[in-house]
């Protein structure tokens, strides 16, 4: 057993259109983990899963899954995946049971109705699973896309931006679903616009743009070192420029001298006694503080907007 | 061999033929019903025996034929071409199965209906001509590999075409002229010397003398000849249809 399920190396992908879509893209997946590749449209995430599971030929560079190489071995490699794609692609005149048993034996599993009637129950489809296709909501649908690729349980899951057009309350249900399976050990890749989602459900967070991966890292180290946090001080009387004495800590004015923000990285948090004992000192009186943590959507922005 | 697999698709393929089983079925009996009609009754009975067959008996294996090549081709079409025009061909491209799987399960469904069809017209036309089958397994087996061999034309012709218009264009400006040359309703021997030389590079008239022969024994063709050839057309397009999944041809970029 190979200690990463999935191992990417050096993989570029140029379409016959010329369109260079990877560039020496690198990837280590362990197993049992959530990875969310976050990237603006176009950046090549799902070129780079479409590789990874077959519907797009590889450019140069070497695909590994569970040690085995995606072109060489690609029937045992494609036994253990499973790929929610982005489009809602679903055969509409059939009903929902008749896909999901298609799918099940497409990937060489023999047919197991209870295992099936589980999956759909999870995925609040059971009602449905006489209908028509076509007679489903968008967000039934794509949790009937979901639940054909878990037909034939995967080792890993595949999800081109899973919850796009869900609404809320089923988004929730639906990471709450993710996580059952990693509890599980499935090892889950999912694609996301909604950096709320990757935040919320991520053990690593990989960041694409332009085809190149520019990092990948645990969600919890990315955070603490490229996250910030301020502290804001709603001044009771607002001055015009920060007295001499404060200089050390690097303090902002805002809202007119209505505010005094301290930006301190998270490893630094210890400091701020140290300022709010020099605010006494001065004898400047505040109503009332907060502080913010940056987001992962404020760090994206900001990778993003570095690599233009 | 994943042989849940082909047997998935064999099953989805052939479900969707029974759920539209009224049109599959009820237009083609018709149509040759209506062949039967009119070139067997109406003018057939006007016409001289042809190799000592009446005219009307005569036709019979042609009639099945067409009605089998059309709906070989177009059915198979269909079923690989909607789920490249819906998208829905992502599973058959991230599935563990091969080329030759993948072709088993969808030309296997294809031609299935294809046989049942030729039989079952095999069958009406009985009820308006009177005729006898000389060797039953030949007929058979002529029927299973004009089946299989088309299914897979079709099936070639669903991955090739970008649009329903390609998809529609080949069964009604290649096939109907090629079965209607090809001695579906003539001996090849009734035309001109020229025609008769031309006439030998349509592969139907092969499909249709060897089928004949099964019926009565008779043939332009010798029937090791039309076996010999449709084989080699039946290797050809497996053949095609093989390397286009392989490669991906006009499926992956
Ligand atoms: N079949 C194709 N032929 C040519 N170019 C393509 C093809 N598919 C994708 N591309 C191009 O490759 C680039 C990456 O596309 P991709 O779909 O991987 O992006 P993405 O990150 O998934 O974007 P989104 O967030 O919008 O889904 C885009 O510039 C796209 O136009
Ligand atoms: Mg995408």
């Amino acid at each position: 057993m190979s200690s990463y399920i999935l191992e990417i190396s050096n993989l570029s992908k140029a379409y016959p259109s010329g369109h260079k879509a990877l560039k020496d893209v690198s990837l280590q997946v362990e197993r049992g983990k959530i990875l969310a590749l976050l990237g603006p449209n176009g950046a090549g995430k799902t070129t780079l899963i479409s590789i990874v599971c077959g519907l797009v030929k590889p450019g140069p560079g070497s695909i590994q899954v569970d040690g085995l190489d995606v072109i060489r071995d690609y029937r045992e490699v494609r036994k253990k995946i499973g790929l929610v794609p982005q489009e809602l692609s679903v055969s509409m005149f059939e009903t929902v049971w008749d896909t999901v048993t298609l799918s099940r034996g497409m990937f060489g599993k023999p047919a197991d109705p209870v295992y099936l009637e589980s999956l759909l129950r999870d995925l609040s489809l059971w009602d449905k699973r006489k209908s028509k296709i076509m007679t489903l909501s968008g967000g039934m649908k794509r949790r009937v896309l979901i639940a054909k690729a878990l037909s034939h349980q995967p080792e890993i899951l595949f999800l081109d931006e899973p919850t796009a057009g869900v609404d809320v309350e089923l988004r929730r249900d639906m990471w709450g679903l993710i996580r059952r399976l990693r509890d599980n050990g499935v090892t889950i890749i999912l694609t996301t616009h909604y950096i709320e989602e990757a935040e919320e459900m991520a053990d690593r967070i990989g960041v694409i743009n332009k085809g190149e991966l520019i990092l990948v890292e645990e969600k919890e180290t990315l955070m603490t070192r490229l996250g910030s946090k301020n502290l804001t001080l709603e001044l009771a009387e607002p001055m015009q420029q920060v007295p001499e004495a404060l200089a050390p800590y690097n303090l902002t004015l805002s809202k007119g001298g209505a505010q005094l923000v301290y930006t301190y990285d998270s490893h630094a948090g210890h400091e701020i006694s140290g300022l709010l004992k020099a605010l006494q000192e001065q004898g400047i009186d505040y109503r009332d503080l907060h502080t913010r943590q940056s987001s992962l959507e404020d760090i994206f922005v900001d990778l993003v907007a570095e690599g233009i | 061999m994943n042989h849940h697999a082909v047997k998935a698709i064999y099953h989805f393929e052939m479900a969707r033929t029974f759920r539209t089983l009224m049109q599959s079925l009820a237009s083609p009996i018709l149509s040759t019903s209506l062949y039967f009609i009119v070139f067997g009754g109406a003018i057939g009975s006007r016409m001289m025996d042809i190799d000592g067959v009446s005219y009307a008996a005569y036709i019979v294996p042609g009639l099945i034929l067409i009605t089998v090549l059309t709906e070989s081709t177009s059915n198979a079409s269909l079923g690989i071409y909607m789920p490249k025009f819906t998208g829905t061909i992502y599973e058959v491209l991230s599935a563990p199965i091969t080329p030759f799987e993948i072709i088993l399960g969808y030309v296997g469904a294809a031609a299935t209906k294809s046989v049942l069809l030729g039989l079952l017209i095999l069958v009406s036309a009985r009820l308006f001509v009177d005729f006898s089958v000389l060797y039953p397994l030949w007929m058979l087996l002529f029927l299973v590999v004009i089946s299989v061999t088309f299914s897979l034309f079709g099936f070639i012709l669903g991955l090739w075409a970008d649009s329903f218009e390609r998809l529609g264009i080949i069964p009604t400006m290649v096939i109907t002229p090629l079965v209607f040359l090809g001695g579906s309703f003539y001996s090849i021997s009734m035309l001109p010397p020229l025609w008769q030389t031309i006439t030998m590079f349509n592969p139907v008239v092969y499909l249709v003398n060897g089928f004949r022969w099964s019926f009565y024994g008779v043939a332009d063709v010798h029937v090791g000849f039309s076996l010999a050839m449709i084989t080699l057309f039946l290797v050809t397009c497996f053949s095609i249809a093989w390397w286009m999944l392989r490669t991906g041809y006009k499926i992956k970029s």
